[in-house]
């Protein structure tokens, strides 16, 4: 018994969550939408998922072992990353141009920045943007489904006749599109358990999705079918959510929705590319150290200074 | 009251394992020596007045405070002083301590008599003689709590039941075992005090205490308060917040806002010293840890070596990779097993080296767990970053001063990264102007 003993400063446990539970359940949560994507496009949705995950993770790999950093593809955010990516591509985007996805997101948005945690903007999102602009013919060649007859007569649904089949093939996701942005119950299915085990919080889908509905009544378009229409639900989700690039406080992730709703509305209602989700989240990453600042928490005690809200 | 919008304040589910919340509290046996430290409390160290052979009785004065901030320490056996020594204190400050063999008869001192209180002076140099120190955990001498400035202005009594910490449950057994003296207690201070309203805090994982009090203090203006089951319920500004409403200042005391806070321990101790006069020299203590052979509730002479404490509860199943004062969350490592049991003490815990092994960090992900769970409000995350460069004016604008080391951030933080240890560091680099 007279053994030295271990001295350190308090605390002496820490919690049951790590950084790489946290991932793995965001990477459980959009498991019944590659089900779903791999149902209604067939194989090639599995195969072009899987490239973009090994590539994902062997650009992290190579990257740390080329900079002689500690390799962390362990943390399985380089996994989160390959997935989300995937599901903002047509199922029939050649290979090439997937890997290329992947480059641009971990080597050029992620590692150049610093790795997990220090990069601007969600890798995924700024990936996609890219391949857009980039390979814009291939981008917008979203396939049909595989089976059965699309309910829908033309390919991007935000511009379809609205009837009760139309919504039916929203909810089920038997539409054109990217992989990701088809089935909405299931994204929703795997938005509940993200919320539900408290790996995010309600506040930036509820805010966001909110403010799209009420701007699209306001302006007179059906807004069902501008929350289920599009990448909207995927991005609130699971991009927008993102913790790196996302405000950290209750008030600044009600900004943070209520931005991302107006954003995405004025470019939906206005612009003239099909990229309202991406770039609101986007420009909105890019406030997000701006919001920070400014909706830090009162703290317990300490008097409101009057100096230009900063501090407040 | 609080804005959840404007202060998450979510707080953390710790494990509470409170393995010995049913375990009556038993008596140790005489320890071979004791070791009574001069620094006991927040404040000066008291100035021993005892000599290598004085003999000394139960309750004999042998460190006399020294000041205002200060508190007396008494011999919690009659026998012979061995000498004085210097121990290292958990910080790395060397102290000076009274050794004291018992001669095993116990003889009570003579000065050891029920004190005449018939006002709020006299009730308060009854606490300053006992040498109560606030028994929570901080040990500021508590007769100094009694005499606030503007006592004309205090119109709630706070008692802290919470016992947030995981582990222990010596507050647990004390609400258990020692209702009525935490009664009398309550009653005395409102009296002298003439506080009008008394509320009881206690944590809703202690629904069998919350009842028993609440029906001993049916008759009295007493309201028993549930307080949500996330750590840190018993942090003071939080309990003063959930049980009035009020924001404690910063800086400020309880007191700036018309409340006195006691611990349930220390208010029970008041109880039970009007009646016998005793001094503070003895402690219930919750011995637990994944490596304790008999866990328990054990009441211990103040001054117990850590070592004789352990063996009276079994001994260890292995060798311990941290013996703690106090809880794991806010508990304070002990440097050896010569340590003695301290007056603020209320748990020793014993974990094995798997337990207290430290989880692999990654990179902050900016999750904001820290943020939202702190109870206070702060910014952990941005103020390790403004600590890591130094940033004195930022840290100041973050408030890094008004940190209370709870530890609730580095908990919750899935990175693993050691937020409030950084914290600690960061309010010294402010309390030197910069300098390190």
């Amino acid at each position: 018994m007279s053994d030295k003993l271990i001295v350190t400063a308090a605390p002496h446990i820490t919690g049951a969550d790590t950084t790489q539970k946290i991932m793995q359940r965001v990477c459980i949560a959009l498991l019944p939408t590659l089900a779903a994507a791999t149902v209604i496009f067939g194989l090639r949705a599995l195969m072009l998922t899987a490239l973009t995950v090994l590539a994902c993770v062997l650009f992290e790999y190579g990257w740390c072992r080329l900079m002689k950093k500690e390799v962390c593809v362990d943390d399985f955010s380089a996994v989160v990353t390959g997935m989300l990516l995937a599901f903002n591509l047509p199922a029939t985007l050649p290979w090439w141009i997937a890997v290329v996805g992947a480059f641009i997101a971990i080597v050029v948005v992620k590692q150049l920045f610093g790795g997990l945690g220090h990069n601007v903007a969600n890798p995924a999102i700024v990936a996609r943007i890219a391949l857009s602009v980039g390979f814009a013919g291939r981008m917008a060649d979203c396939p049909f489904p595989e089976s059965g007859v699309d309910a829908l007569s033309a390919a991007t649904p935000m511009s379809a006749d609205l009837t009760s089949e139309a919504y039916r093939a929203l909810l089920l996701g038997t539409h054109g599109g990217v992989l990701g942005e088809t089935c909405a119950l299931t994204i929703l299915a795997g938005g509940i358990y993200l919320i539900a085990t408290k790996v995010i919080s309600p506040i930036i889908p509820v805010t966001y999705l909110g403010t799209v509905f009420v701007l699209s009544a306001a302006v007179g378009v059906d807004p069902v079918c501008q929350l289920l229409g599009g990448g909207l639900l995927l991005g609130s989700f699971f991009m927008a959510t993102d913790y790196v690039t996302s405000p950290t406080t209750r008030k600044g992730r009600l900004v943070f929705g209520i931005g991302l709703g107006v954003i995405t509305c004025a470019i939906r209602f206005f612009g003239t590319v099909p990229e309202g989700v991406s770039f609101a989240i986007l420009l909105m990453n890019l406030l997000v150290p701006y919001i920070e600042e400014h909706t830090r928490q009162a703290r317990l005690g300490i008097a409101k200074v009057k100096r230009g809200g900063a501090g407040a | 009251m609080r804005n959840p919008f404007r202060r998450a304040a979510l707080g953390a589910d710790v494990p509470h394992n409170k393995n010995t919340a049913q375990m009556e509290t038993v008596v140790m046996p005489l320890p071979s020596k004791i070791v009574l430290p001069m620094g006991q409390h927040i404040g000066a160290p008291a100035t021993p007045v005892v000599a290598k052979g004085d003999r000394v009785y139960v309750g004999s004065v042998v460190g006399r405070a020294n000041g205002f901030v200060s508190a007396d320490i008494h011999s919690g056996v009659s026998g012979v002083v061995e000498g004085l020594t210097t121990l290292t204190a958990p910080n790395g400050a060397g102290q000076s301590a009274v050794v004291i063999v018992p001669d095993g008869n116990q003889t009570i001192s003579p000065d050891v008599r029920p004190p005449v209180v018939v006002d709020l002076p006299s009730f308060q140099q009854a606490v300053r003689s006992s040498g109560l120190v606030g028994l929570g955990g901080a040990g500021f001498p508590a007769a100094i709590k009694l005499a606030p400035k503007n006592l004309d202005e205090i119109d709630t009594l706070v008692i802290n039941g919470a016992e947030c910490e995981p582990y222990i449950t010596s507050d647990n057994r004390c609400m258990q075992e020692d209702t009525d003296f935490i009664l009398d207690g309550i009653r005395a201070v409102m009296r002298y005090l003439d506080i009008p309203r008394c509320v009881i805090g206690i944590e809703g994982n202690k629904p069998e205490e919350i009842d028993k009090l609440t029906a001993a203090a049916a008759d009295m203006p007493v309201e028993v308060k549930c307080l949500p089951e996330t750590y840190p319920q018993g942090a003071e500004k939080v309990l003063v917040e959930t049980c009035t409403g009020r924001e404690v200042p910063f800086p400020g005391l309880p007191s700036d806002v018309g409340v006195i806070v006691l611990n349930v321990t220390s208010v029970a101790f008041i109880g039970k010293h009007l009646k016998t006069g005793m001094p503070l020299i003895t402690k219930r203590l919750t011995v637990d840890g994944d490596i304790v052979k008999r866990p328990g509730n054990v009441e211990v002479i103040i001054g117990t070596p850590i070592r004789e404490l352990l063996e009276f509860c079994g001994g260890l199943t292995e060798k311990p990779g941290k013996v703690l004062y106090g809880g794991p969350m806010m508990g304070i490592c002990v440097a050896d097993l010569d340590q003695p049991v301290l007056k603020n003490n209320n748990a020793i815990l014993a974990l094995s080296r798997g337990a207290v092994q430290p989880a692999k960090t990654t990179n902050c992900i900016h999750c904001g767990r820290c943020a939202n769970a702190c109870p206070l409000g702060l910014s952990s995350k941005e103020i390790v970053a403004a600590y890591l460069k130094r940033d004195t004016a930022l840290l100041a604008r973050l408030n890094a001063d008004l940190c209370m080391s709870c530890g609730t951030c580095t908990f919750v933080c899935p990175a693993k990264r050691p937020l409030a240890q950084n914290i600690a560091l960061a309010k010294l680099l402010m309390k030197n102007g910069g300098k390190k």
